[in-house]
């Protein structure tokens, strides 16, 4: 980005609190996640990725770092450090498998890089089991020059999936809300990044609070919390374009959206008739329905998978917990007993394990309840552990988390078996909502 | 005119008259510095003797003053007023009766537990205080309730003392 470009963004900040801004323009790269593994998978599998041939195609990413960097990221890998490699094939008809078992791996990826018409590249590659000397997969992904890191998210996927049987979720996307100190107020945006926390881009920038980003179904839209009229309404806004519609205006609370997973509803809380309850708005019939009728707190609503049940945090046993409503019915049971504090729940995509802020002996960790067997799982280790949102793959989950007084967020396993960090450079970062697949 | 203004009027005469008569003065243009002393004698009052009659005076219109708190802590996950609370908006609705005005109730909670859960305990707390004015007799229709969660911390700490600042309701103009 210019600085001419900068100016001119600012200047118009001036006018107006709150700017949404078309995702044409990056923020200062400076402030994007960083990535640290603080623990990983016990038997991780060994892979090599021979660095990718470019020949005289000057690129600006380094494709093989980048697969590299996703495969560790999971856990469930662990890469052969390029130094120790003895060649640099980039065809299988290169390779000496013998040079590849020897350095220990039992997998090796190999690729080239090609130029089509202008500004099109064509990456080639090809995953080889190193023991069994074959040949498993040979893939081509083109996209545009400045596409290079979706490019090579988009082979990490491939790979993932022909070892792990496990579809990939590395070409996916985070939202997330930041708060940065300008002299003596808070600056919120509302981001999105790959999933790598690589290409963060700034959706909306305001004085007043933003929360609550929740992903559209087609992943091509975030509905969000904001204040910038001094009170709370939800609004949706489209992530290439950057129009935005506000959905609600009612008085009192006007939160926690999420989307059904058909798209074409939006579950909330208004206060408006009194005390927090959960409504539906259904976009096609322009329909709001209220779905809660108790003078607790209920909030929080998330969809079952099958969109035909909401789970939500109430207060009507007199502590947090997570309940069950069926829509059809409107019959509601209560979820959780273990513990005083159980709430803002999700399902990961198997609709059987539930994820949730737990509290246990006075400290907030993220948690998952297995719905068939009843089994309670407390993920994490960090303290003041909040906002879970489970990868489209149901393989990870990332969650905001304290490191000092700072709000950062961290990765962790849902078997608790890999654990990472993605900090901010600066300001602090909470909220993130991981998108579904882009695909 | 009343008795104690009438001794205070005289009172002031007197230091001011007194004053005067200490004072100095200090010529500073001359080679030599030369010090006057001015007249230094002192009279003294009799109250057989008629004084000057108090000045014409305009007393301005009483303007209203509240000073009672205007942020009120809970416990967490709670929205009971304590006695300090109670005794503050006592106050309050007091002056809110005299002189009625809008106000704006803003709810507010700890850093810990869910964002949104945090956002309806903080509704819950400022609705609380709206409740506890309306029973003293403040108009529902003049109060505003909002909560802001947990986005506005009063205190950025991550312990006890900073969170006990964060339970909150403020009430503003």
């Amino acid at each position: 980005m210019t600085i001419s470009k900068k100016l001119k963004i600012f200047s118009i900040q001036i006018l107006l609190s709150v700017i949404p801004l078309s995702l044409l323009f990056s923020t200062d790269l400076s402030a994007e996640l960083v990535i640290k593994v603080t623990k990983g998978n016990d038997k991780p599998t060994e892979i090599a990725i021979s660095p990718i041939a470019s020949g005289n195609i000057n690129l600006s990413e380094d494709l093989g770092l980048i697969i590299e960097s996703d495969l560790q990221r999971s856990g469930m890998f662990k890469t052969i450090p390029r130094q120790n490699m003895l060649a640099y094939p980039s065809t299988p008809d290169d390779v000496y498998f013998r040079d590849w078992r020897l350095l220990g791996a039992e997998y090796l990826v190999v690729g080239s890089i090609e130029q089509l018409e202008e500004k099109q590249i064509r990456f080639v590659f090809n995953l080889l089991n190193v023991n069994l000397q074959s040949d498993l997969i040979q893939h081509i992904v083109e996209g545009n020059s400045d596409q290079l890191r979706e490019i090579a998210h988009r082979a990490s996927d491939l790979i993932y999936e022909e070892i792990t049987g496990i579809r990939g979720a590395f070409s996916t996307r985070l939202a997330y809300v930041t708060a940065i100190q300008n002299n003596n107020s808070l600056i919120y945006e509302l981001k999105v990044s790959d999933a790598d926390g690589a290409q963060e881009k700034l959706m909306l920038r305001s004085t007043e609070p933003i929360m609550s980003p929740a992903w559209s179904p087609s992943g091509k839209e975030i509905a969000y919390v904001s204040f910038e009229s001094g009170r709370p309404a939800i609004y949706r806004q489209d992530l290439i374009s950057a129009k935005r519609q506000q959905l609600t205006n009612f008085k009192g609370l006007n939160g926690a959206p999420a989307w059904s997973p058909d798209g074409n509803k939006l579950a909330m809380v208004l206060s408006k008739d009194g005390n927090p309850e959960i409504y539906v708005l259904d976009f096609m019939e322009r329909k709001l329905t209220r779905l809660t009728r108790h003078f607790s707190i209920d909030t929080e609503p998330t969809w079952h998978p099958n969109g035909d049940r909401i789970l939500f945090t109430s207060d009507r046993g007199g502590t947090p917990q997570i309940y069950e409503l069926e829509l059809d019915s409107r019959k509601i049971r209560r979820i959780t007993y273990a513990g005083n504090y159980n709430a803002r729940p999700s399902l990961a995509p198997d609709g059987r394990t539930l994820v949730m802020v737990h509290r246990a002996n006075d400290v907030f960790h993220i948690a998952t309840l297995d719905l068939k067997t009843n089994r309670m799982l407390e993920l994490t280790e960090t303290r003041l552990d909040e906002s879970p949102t489970v990868a489209p793959n149901g393989a990870m989950l990332i969650y905001a988390t304290k490191q000092g007084d700072r709000d950062i967020l961290a990765a962790v396993s849902i078997d608790a078996g890999v654990k990472y960090f993605l900090p901010l450079e600066s300001g602090d970062v909470r909220e993130p909502a991981w998108s579904p697949y882009l695909r | 005119m009343n008795y104690f203004s009438r001794q205070l009027y005289v009172l002031l005469t007197i230091i001011c008259f007194a004053t005067v008569g200490c004072s100095t003065s200090t010529t500073q243009d001359s080679s030599e510095s030369i010090t006057t002393i001015e007249d230094t004698s002192v009279a003294t009052a009799t109250v057989d003797t008629e004084p000057d009659p108090v000045p014409e005076m305009v007393e301005e219109d009483e303007v209203p003053v509240n000073d009672a708190a205007t942020v009120f802590y809970f416990e967490f996950d709670k929205a009971v007023l304590n006695d300090e609370a109670r005794a503050a908006l006592m106050q309050h609705a007091e002056f809110l009766k005299a002189n009625p005005a809008s106000i704006r109730l803003e709810g507010h909670a700890d850093e810990r537990g869910t964002r949104e859960y945090n956002m309806a305990l903080g509704e819950r707390r400022a609705k609380t205080v709206k409740e506890y004015l309306v029973l003293q007799g403040v108009a529902a229709s003049s109060m505003e309730v909002i909560s802001y969660g947990e986005e506005r911390a009063a205190s950025f700490g991550s312990n006890e003392s900073s969170w006990r600042m964060n339970r909150r309701v403020e009430l503003k103009n």
